[in-house]
């Protein structure tokens, strides 16, 4: 799981074109939106497009997105239960 | 009919940033990405959304700063006041392109969102509270007589108080921004706000 949050860190920052924020910086739990990194709409859109990119996995419901993209730990937890096993 | 002038004007153009046909910043060695960082470096504002931004709204951010630094007083305005009026000759078609490149693959999202022209206004209006009257023109080349016919009406009519007009064009590496910032008091940098002006600075410093 840490192997995998630091992943997700690294990732977020290129995706997101995050220049003045290193992945290090990113807490565990701090929330992405609103306040913590301040992600916007079209933020989540790309959150969505690094789960389908990086991990193969689509969001099951638009409804979740606000629980998975909570903090970095919930992307974590996400991908870890629903992660194809060839992957 | 009132007076109208130009209080401020700023073109980008060939690496050289110019503010009332002087020049304020130039990096000649760059290519157009690293030209805009260093044009945004230069200005010593923290705003992150400018590095999501595409080239065109980058260029026409950069301009609008650069015109409205130390020369525009917001408090003298109310938020609908303030409208902008851009054109240029090859729309979004630079983000276009690098949005459909990224559609053989997974389309990008934060591309996308700049395929379309005005978003350079929307970028500038955001960071600066605007909210007046808007529009962006697709010409084939710069048409001075058009912006001033068409801003002088905005604002003879008190549609708007005051206007940011111009020119926002980007493809590839070939660039150039020329706003003019358009106001009815006149300062010591003023001239009027007349078609021969606007074209004398436009052409002023074509790379």
């Amino acid at each position: 799981m840490d192997k995998l949050i630091a992943d997700l860190k690294k990732q977020i920052v290129d995706q997101l074109n995050l220049q003045d924020i290193k992945p290090e910086d990113i807490g565990d739990d701090e929330p992405l939106f609103v306040e913590g990194l301040g992600l916007d709409s079209i933020d989540a859109l790309e959150l969505i497009v690094l789960l389908q990119q990086h991990y193969k996995i689509k969001l099951e419901s638009a409804d979740d997105g606000p629980k998975v993209f909570r903090t970095v730990k919930t992307m974590a937890e996400y991908i870890t239960a629903h992660q194809p096993k060839n992957v | 009919m009132p007076n109208i002038y130009i209080t401020s004007s700023c073109v980008i153009n060939d690496h050289v940033v110019y503010k009332n046909n002087k020049k304020v910043f130039e990096n000649k060695h760059a290519n157009l990405p690293e030209f805009l960082l260093a044009a945004y470096d230069n200005l010593e504002i923290k705003y992150p959304k400018f590095y999501k931004m595409d080239n065109l709204s980058k260029l026409g951010w950069l301009a609008a700063e650069n015109l409205l630094k130390e020369n525009f007083i917001k408090e003298n305005y109310k938020p609908d006041d303030v409208g902008i009026v851009l054109s240029n000759a090859n729309s979004s078609l630079d983000a276009d392109l690098k949005y459909l490149e990224t559609v053989k693959d997974f389309p990008s999202p934060s591309l996308f969102v700049y395929t379309l022209p005005n978003i350079v206004i929307g970028e500038i209006c955001i960071k600066n509270n605007f909210k007046g009257e808007n529009a962006f023109f697709v010409f084939e080349q710069f048409d001075a007589n058009f912006i001033k016919q068409y801003v002088s009406n905005l604002v003879i009519n008190n549609i708007l108080q005051t206007c940011i007009c111009g020119w926002v064009d980007v493809i590839g590496e070939n660039y150039k921004a020329a706003l003019f910032l358009i106001e009815k008091n006149s300062n010591p940098n003023a001239t009027d706000f007349t078609t021969e002006n606007i074209n004398n600075i436009y052409q002023q410093h074509n790379g």
